[in-house]
């Protein structure tokens, strides 16, 4: 019993991190229709900013490691979402216009761009990652089911669900996210300035995945140039999986995904860990070629 | 009040306005008449600036908007009720109806034009809650002209709001736009293929084909013209 809870905690600990990065695959891809192959990278952008401003702090000044964490993850929300947006400007912009497969090129050049730069700013050996997240004296470790970065893992995100959720649902700009996705042409005609509402989409969803990335590399305890690629494309299959457009499609898509993955490693095989997350990909794309929550368009004409 | 001076448009390499001119004065309904592919709906895309045209100029109320982008040229005072309606097809009637709304902040003028919309379309307001994409053809005419009414334009440009639609539901939406243009002033630009329709509440018409406007004259002059009964009015 007690093994079978703590896989359910580890696959809730990983779909957590699916959704914070699927988040930006499913908003990106309900705009403007383009598979950003580069998100992944912004996540693991996010963890290296942590490490560096973390590191920085840790080292120069006293201050509290809960406090090193607040404000290292403001740095990697900040700095990811720049990078999103940057991205987003000189890789997709001018592809506007441009068939869907020339942007997907980009996007993969993209991915390959920050890659390399960060292996060269860095090195490619995994570097060590001091966690900043304080113990919960509630928890003793070894005792407890759950850890402590565990349970941030989990509430965090489940706080980011609900603040997207009231962005969307409730602001102008969410409204504006929402008709943009129906029609672009349309959203225009009503005087929504679409360029705007782009740009915000990979600021949101480059935010979210540079909190993943900075829950991650505490929870792991190092990281490298690499985390974001197997991660993006696991997000990305959590997204698919899901229904890719859906925003609660992507949330759900990461938990089956996290669940399958824990489950899997822990019953069957750990080595082929990785491979679960296809296998899974597959049975549901037969069964619902939409993904669990992507709809067939209800439009009349 | 608008005014197009021979714009050139064009898709990739084909071209579909090959300078094109028209004026539409304060006040007026003016119709644009034509066949399948005449370069109708690229004409309003042309001024509302989603497809900017490659050459010539269009200027509103005195100003050249030519190549702004669409959302200024809304806060200029036009809107455009595009060609097959582009209902939000998720967002409910009343959420259709306050994006059209968008760049307003006037609240209470935005509840009395809600009020009127509703007035001007009963239907709508038993439908308030109604999914979009779930209405009628007809219902959804309705909605998508009352979502451009609340933006308050000065200028609507309807694109053939007869299209697939029973002929009395085409003489109640038809009576509607000559009553916005009658109480609120709201000067019309329609694009039809109904030029029966269309001349029968215009004040003057264009013809359109191929991309050039080959004709333009009075409604009545135009319904009287032999080959604009030939070719458009099918009699
Ligand atoms: N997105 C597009 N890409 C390429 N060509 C286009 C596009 N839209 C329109 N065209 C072409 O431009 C020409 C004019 O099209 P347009 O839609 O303006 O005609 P229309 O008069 O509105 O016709 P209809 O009565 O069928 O709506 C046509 O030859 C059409 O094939
Ligand atoms: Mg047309």
């Amino acid at each position: 019993m007690k093994y079978f809870l703590q896989l359910v905690l580890a696959g809730l600990t990983k779909g957590s991190i699916y959704a914070l990065i699927a988040l930006g695959y499913t908003m990106v891809y309900g705009i403007i229709k383009l598979i950003n192959f580069a998100h992944g990278e912004i996540y693991m952008i996010g963890a290296f900013t942590a490490l560096i401003i973390g590191g920085v702090l840790q080292i120069t000044t006293g201050l509290p490691p809960v406090t090193i964490l607040f404000i290292s993850l403001a740095a990697a929300i900040f700095f990811s979402a720049g990078y999103g947006v940057t991205m987003e400007n000189i890789a997709y912009k001018p592809l506007r216009k441009a068939p869907r497969l020339t942007a997907l090129i980009s996007a993969i050049g993209m991915s390959l761009v920050l890659q390399n730069y960060v292996l060269l700013a860095q090195t490619s050996d995994f570097l060590p990652f001091r966690s900043m997240i304080p113990n919960f004296s509630f928890l003793i470790p070894g005792k407890s089911l759950v850890t402590t970065t565990q349970l941030v893992i989990m509430i965090t995100t489940v706080v980011v669900m609900i603040f997207l959720t009231i962005l969307i649902k409730f602001t102008r700009m969410g409204k504006a996210m929402r008709a943009t996705s129906q029609d672009k042409v349309m959203a225009q005609l009503v005087g929504i300035d679409i360029n705007k509402v782009i740009t915000f989409t990979f600021a949101i969803g480059s935010a979210t995945a540079a909190i993943g990335g900075v829950l991650i590399a505490n929870h792991m305890g190092q990281i490298n140039f690499y985390i974001g690629f197997l991660a993006g494309i696991k997000a990305f299959v959590a997204a698919v999986l899901g229904g890719i457009g859906s925003i609660p499609g992507a949330v759900l898509g990461s938990f089956v995904l996290g669940m399958a993955e824990s489950f899997g490693a822990g019953y069957i095989s750990s080595a082929y860990e990785d491979a679960f997350a296809f296998v899974i990909l597959i049975i549901i794309l037969i069964i619902k070629p939409s993904g669990l929550m992507g709809r067939n368009e209800i439009e009349k004409v | 009040m608008l005014k197009v001076d021979n714009i050139h448009t064009y898709y990739g390499n084909i071209q579909a306005l090959k300078g094109i001119s028209l004026e539409v004065n304060k006040g007026e309904i003016i119709c644009l008449i034509g066949a399948n592919g005449a370069g109708k709906s690229t004409t309003l895309m042309s001024i509302s600036g989603i497809e900017p045209p490659r050459s010539g100029t269009v200027i509103l109320e005195g100003i050249d908007i030519t190549g702004m982008p669409p959302h200024k040229i809304v806060t200029m005072g036009m809107s455009q009720v595009p060609e097959g309606r582009r209902i939000f097809p998720q967002l409910t009637v009343l959420e259709n109806l306050d994006m059209g709304a968008y760049l307003r902040t006037d609240k209470e003028e935005m509840k009395r034009d809600l009020e009127y919309v509703f007035e001007l379309f009963p239907i709508l307001s038993q439908r308030r809650h109604q999914i979009g994409g779930t209405l009628s053809g007809g219902e959804q005419q309705m909605l998508a002209i009352s979502r451009a009414l609340m933006a308050k334009p000065r200028i609507l440009l309807l694109d053939e709001p007869s299209l697939g639609l029973a002929p009395l539901i085409v003489q109640q939406i038809f009576g509607i736009i000559v009553r916005i243009n009658k109480e609120q002033g709201t000067t019309i630009f329609l694009v039809e293929q109904n030029a029966n329709m269309a001349l029968k509440i215009a004040d003057r018409g264009y013809v359109l084909q191929n991309g050039i406007i080959v004709k333009t004259d009075t409604s009545s002059a135009l319904m009287a013209d032999e080959e604009v009964k030939n070719a458009y009015l099918g009699v």
